[in-house]
Order: structure tokens, then sequence, then C-alpha cells
């Protein structure tokens, strides 16, 4: 199926950049009508996914994070969140509940809440180092 | 982020505003560790300002339970708008 819209955001992975990221997915959401409940849902999965890059993927640098948007006909809204920092050793243990590596700042929560909060997460290695996540959900047209 | 310590002699109220994101979390943290060592055994952290909150908040409400489980004191968390209710949820913290 053709996208009926699309919007590619290149963000460096600096901490201020979360709340950036949220405004302009949310933002680009809103022309599927989402409910309130449903712009929240996009705003952490987007929140959760975006701070995994700055915090794991560059622990130490500043590196590219890309966030790429698509609505498709049937109200689905595809996110997708790819990084080319240190890369996920064991993708399945990353998303298993509580897993971090982030010490007690974390609480390895971040993939169980992009999970619940989306129809589809898949999480693969990117080709030539990083790390792709990428998270759809079908926004019900309301009439 | 905005932080509001209220302080008395049996309460210690933490009020939060703003979005609770990793950006947001480093200064709450900053401020919990600046805490006296005694507290009183019942502590609140009203999330009734928070207009947007991740799995960082999460690790704040635990990070604070932590913290004051030493001095064998409890922590309730009140307020917690829609959103950040729905984070609690789907991480399993039915008991907020
Ligand atoms: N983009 C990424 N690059 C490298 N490692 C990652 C990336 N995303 C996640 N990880 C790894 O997967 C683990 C689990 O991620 P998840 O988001 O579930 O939890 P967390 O980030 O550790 O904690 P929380 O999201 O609750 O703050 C991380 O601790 C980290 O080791
Ligand atoms: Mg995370």
């Amino acid at each position: 199926m053709r996208p009926t819209n699309e919007l590619t955001l290149l963000l460096p992975s600096r901490s201020a950049n979360e709340s950036i990221a949220r405004v302009c997915v949310a933002g680009f959401a809103a022309q599927l009508d989402p409910t309130l409940e449903e712009l929240g849902d996009i705003k952490t999965v987007v929140s959760e996914a975006v701070t995994n890059c700055i915090v794991h993927a560059y622990p130490d640098t500043i590196g590219e994070i890309k966030i790429r948007c698509r609505t498709f006909a049937n109200g689905v809204l595809e996110i997708v969140i790819s990084d080319r920092g240190i890369g996920i050793p064991d993708i399945e243990k990353a998303r298993e509940p509580m897993f971090t590596t982030g010490g007690e700042e974390r609480s390895g929560m971040g993939f169980t809440i992009m999970e619940s909060f989306s129809d589809s997460c898949i999480v693969r290695h990117r080709a030539g180092g990083g790390t792709v996540v990428k998270l759809s959900k079908r926004i019900e047209p309301r009439t | 982020m905005n932080i509001d310590i209220q302080r008395t002699d049996d309460s210690l109220v933490i009020k939060l505003s703003g979005d609770l994101d990793h950006h947001a979390a480093g200064k709450v943290f900053e401020s919990f560790t600046a805490l006296p060592e005694a507290l009183p055994r019942r502590c609140t952290l009203d999330l009734g300002g928070v207009t947007f909150m991740d799995s960082s908040g999460i690790a704040v409400v635990l990070g604070l339970r932590r913290r004051l489980s030493y001095i064998g004191a409890e922590l309730s968390v009140v307020n917690a708008p829609a959103q950040a209710m729905r984070v609690f949820r789907a991480a399993g913290m039915k008991e907020i």
C-alpha cells in the first residue's frame, strides 16, 4: 500500500529533542484525527524510542536519530526510529520487561510500553550498525 | 519541569509539573539526593501538574520509593493524569 503522507525528521541525540520529537510526530498524526488517548500513546512510544537512542545508542557521543512517519489510507500510522549507535546485542532479551543496562535511572519498561501502546513493534539490527524500531498503530476513523 | 518540595514536621510533599521525561528526570533525581536524611514517615508525590510522562517517570517513582524505604517511610503517588496512569498500568504498577 502506498503511503498517503510522510514526514522524515533528523535530530541530534540531545535530550532536549525528546519533547521536539514527540510534538512533531503528534502534529503529523493529527491528520488521522486520533483521540486524546491515542495521541498520548503516540507521544509515549516516540518518547521511549527516542530516549533509547539518546541514552543507549549514543552513550558518550551525539549521534543522529532518524524518525520516519507515514500514514496509510487504512488509518495506519507507521513510525520508524533508527540510530547508527552501538546496537543491541540480544534484542529478545532487551525486550523483556525490567531488562535494563541503564542503572537506577532507568526502569527497563520502555519496550514493554512501546508494545502495549502500539499494534506492532518490530526491533531490528540496522545494516551497518545501530538499531531500527518500527511501530505501527491504527487510528480508528471516527464518524 | 518544575519541582516544588514542601516540608513540614510530619509531611513531605513533592509536586512535579511539566513534562516528566528523561530530559527532566535528571533534575528530579538531583532534587531527591538533596533531600535531608531525616524525613517524615509519610511522603507524597503529587503528579497533578505533569503534562506528559514516559518510563523515565517510572524510574523517578521507584527511585524515590527506594530512597524512602531505607528510612521506613512510605510514598503515595497522587493526582496522576490519565496519560501517566496509562504508562504506570502498562508497566504493571497498578497500585498507583
Ligand atoms: N537504540 C538502542 N541502542 C542500543 N541499545 C538499546 C536501544 N534501545 C534499547 N536498548 C537496550 O535495550 C534495553 C531495554 O530498553 P528499554 O527501553 O525497554 O528499557 P530502558 O531504556 O533500559 O529503561 P526505560 O525505557 O524504562 O527507561 C536497554 O537497557 C538497552 O540495553
Ligand atoms: Mg528505554
